[in-house]
């Protein structure tokens, strides 16, 4: 019987498997000779310039000191590292050969011009949603950049888990291909800040947690994830900010890098800002309307309860640490730190991050603290102008230790963190080994 | 290679990415002013500012500052006459003088951000650069004596 039950599984299995390889394929996109790039209208491309920059494309499809949208910068995935491709119009290494047809199949369901499929690693099913306008003005703009010749480096996404065909099977569990559909209960800069958001920007790629095969969790969107070793903080009403984000912060912060009541961008979201968002192509109308989607998501109007009292309270804590406490982890705060993050009131300066505001001190894990500690912020990191030391090589993981547990203790009102020494040895290591 | 602007001039460091600022300023560039003291970021003599803004340039990688403005003592006002620097000579701040570079370059982020500050102010913006000779007193005297001159418009 058991017999009989194993063999009906693996017959099945095999069914299931060849049923997904015939489905998996599709047919290559006929190549064409590179278009002139005088076939595009200048305000077509012009419109696809702003949407590249607001999608920050050059992010992943630039390579270490490599020409822009040559492709080569690695994307560090659970299952191994993809490389970005060549987006120019060389027709040996970039899509120089690709109709338009070829283009946006590849935008809208996420298949090669030669019919292979691409990893989600590349956003496809965010910009499923974009509109046939737009994704004509993105191809118009890509095929008008200086062609490079520039081969993309091979993943190392190991076998079996490389096959593409595959990916089949994972769109069909979590794949919905279609058009943004406008919400008519909201008004257009809502539908203008969400279309930038979860076409243009992805900002779920980074903001939502994912499942053991790397699909978004839509069911909990904006839940918060980590990437690339740092925590991208939730954006729903879970987002740890001891001041909720409102309209105008999200502004200030997308636009400059930092803001007074949250502090600076770090990791992954510094070039989300500084090479797109902060651009001066990127409309203000377009960041205004982001902010206010997000201000609407985070549910920042029933959450903000009087801010001049907050930052008020949390502008108390600013000055401690510099009396006669005679507390050796206060001594240790002040040596390294006050000088800089010391705010007097009424409201902290922006060169001057508040802690007792910032989520990295209130966030469940210490993540984001210890790696800001451990690396510090340099001129092309954060905001503008400010720049932050690096004590890795100054402190030991049990002061990192001491220090976060004396800011958790002294600037929330949240639990200690638990095994803070450990973590900082273990982000130590990885940190080092990623260098 | 990092380039770099160093007091208004342009310069390029061949040192290794990972090697602190201090290191590059004092031994590939020359300059002096700016002084060796803990290594570790903990007493300040080593403050120059980066893009305005005072730092320790012993744990700034010069990876770091790439394409940013830096600026040591020696920059800090082409006479040697900034309002700190007339303040401390007024009121003979240092003794033995080591630390005071960083002293001053520390204190002139303060009066930025804090041009009329308070004892409290001075604690907590200054309390990360220790002194050896104890010249404390004076130098909360000359900070409150430079941030009297910025008031009164003898400066820019």
């Amino acid at each position: 019987m058991i017999r009989r039950i194993s063999i009906a599984i693996l017959v099945a299995a095999c069914f299931i498997l060849a049923g997904l390889l015939l489905l998996a394929r599709r047919p290559a996109i006929a190549t064409i000779e590179r278009p002139v790039p005088k076939s595009f209208s200048a305000g077509s491309i012009a419109q696809g310039e702003v949407l590249a920059a607001a999608g920050h494309c050059a992010s992943c499809h630039t390579g270490p000191d490599g020409q822009p949208f040559a492709g080569g910068y690695g994307v560090n995935t659970p299952f191994g590292i993809i490389y970005g491709s060549n987006l120019t119009p060389d027709p040996k290494t970039g899509i120089g050969m690709w109709s338009l047809k070829a283009f946006e199949r590849a935008m809208r369901e996420g298949v090669s011009r030669d019919g292979s499929h691409l990893f989600p690693a590349f956003p496809y099913y965010a910009y499923t949603k974009l509109s046939d306008d737009d994704v004509k003005a993105l191809y118009a703009y890509l095929m008008t950049r200086p062609a490079v010749s520039a081969t993309t480096p091979a993943n190392t996404v190991p076998f079996p888990l490389k096959i593409r065909a595959f990916q089949e099977g994972w769109k069909l569990l979590f794949f919905r291909s279609g058009r943004y559909r406008t919400d008519p209960s909201k008004s257009d800069q809502w539908n203008r800040g969400a279309y930038l958001a979860e076409a243009v920007a992805d900002c779920s790629g980074c903001h939502t947690s994912r499942n053991f095969l790397g699909a978004e969790n839509t069911h909990n969107p904006y839940s918060g994830y980590e990437v690339d070793g740092w925590i991208a903080p939730a954006l729903s009403a879970a987002n740890p900010s001891p001041i909720p984000w409102t309209e105008e912060e999200f502004f200030t912060y997308l636009r400059t890098g930092a803001s007074p009541l949250h502090g600076a961008t770090a990791a992954t979201m510094t070039a989300v800002v500084r090479d797109s968002l902060a651009r001066p192509i990127v409309p203000e109308a377009d960041i205004r309307a982001i902010a206010a989607y997000f201000a609407n998501v985070d549910h920042s109007s029933v959450r903000v309860v009087g801010i001049e009292t907050m930052t008020r309270e949390a502008l108390t804590t600013s000055d401690l640490g510099i009396g006669q406490e005679h507390d050796p982890d206060a001594d240790l705060y002040a040596s390294a730190c006050i000088s800089c993050h010391y705010n007097s009131g009424p409201v902290p300066l922006s060169a001057r991050p508040e802690l007792a505001l910032n989520s990295a001190l209130t966030l469940h894990e210490p993540t984001n603290f210890i790696q800001a500690v451990l690396r510090g912020v340099s001129e092309g990191e954060g905001a503008p102008g400010l720049v932050m030391p690096q004590y890795a090589s100054s402190l030991s993981d049990g002061e990192i230790a001491r220090l976060g547990a004396y800011l958790r203790r002294t600037r929330t009102k949240y639990p200690a963190w638990a095994d803070l020494e450990s973590r900082v040895s273990a982000i130590r290591r990885e940190s080092a080994k990623s260098q | 290679m990092t380039t770099f602007d160093l007091n208004g001039r342009t310069v390029s460091a061949h040192s290794p990415d990972d090697t602190p600022l201090l290191w590059v300023i004092r031994d590939e560039l020359g300059l002096t002013g700016t002084k060796f003291g803990c290594g570790i970021g903990f007493c300040g003599a080593c403050t120059v500012h980066v893009e305005g803004r005072a730092t320790r340039s012993c744990i700034t990688p010069i990876s770091a500052v790439a394409g940013a403005k830096v600026t040591t003592i020696e920059g800090l006002d082409t006479e040697g006459r900034h309002p700190l620097q007339t303040a401390w000579l007024e009121l003979q701040v240092p003794q033995c003088g080591y630390c005071q570079p960083g002293q001053i370059m520390q204190a002139a982020t303060l009066l930025k951000d804090f041009p009329n500050p308070s004892d409290r102010d001075i604690d907590a913006v200054m309390a990360g650069n220790v002194c050896r000779c104890m010249t404390y007193g004076r130098i909360r005297k000359a900070i409150k004596l430079a941030a009297a001159k910025l008031q009164g418009g003898a400066h820019e």
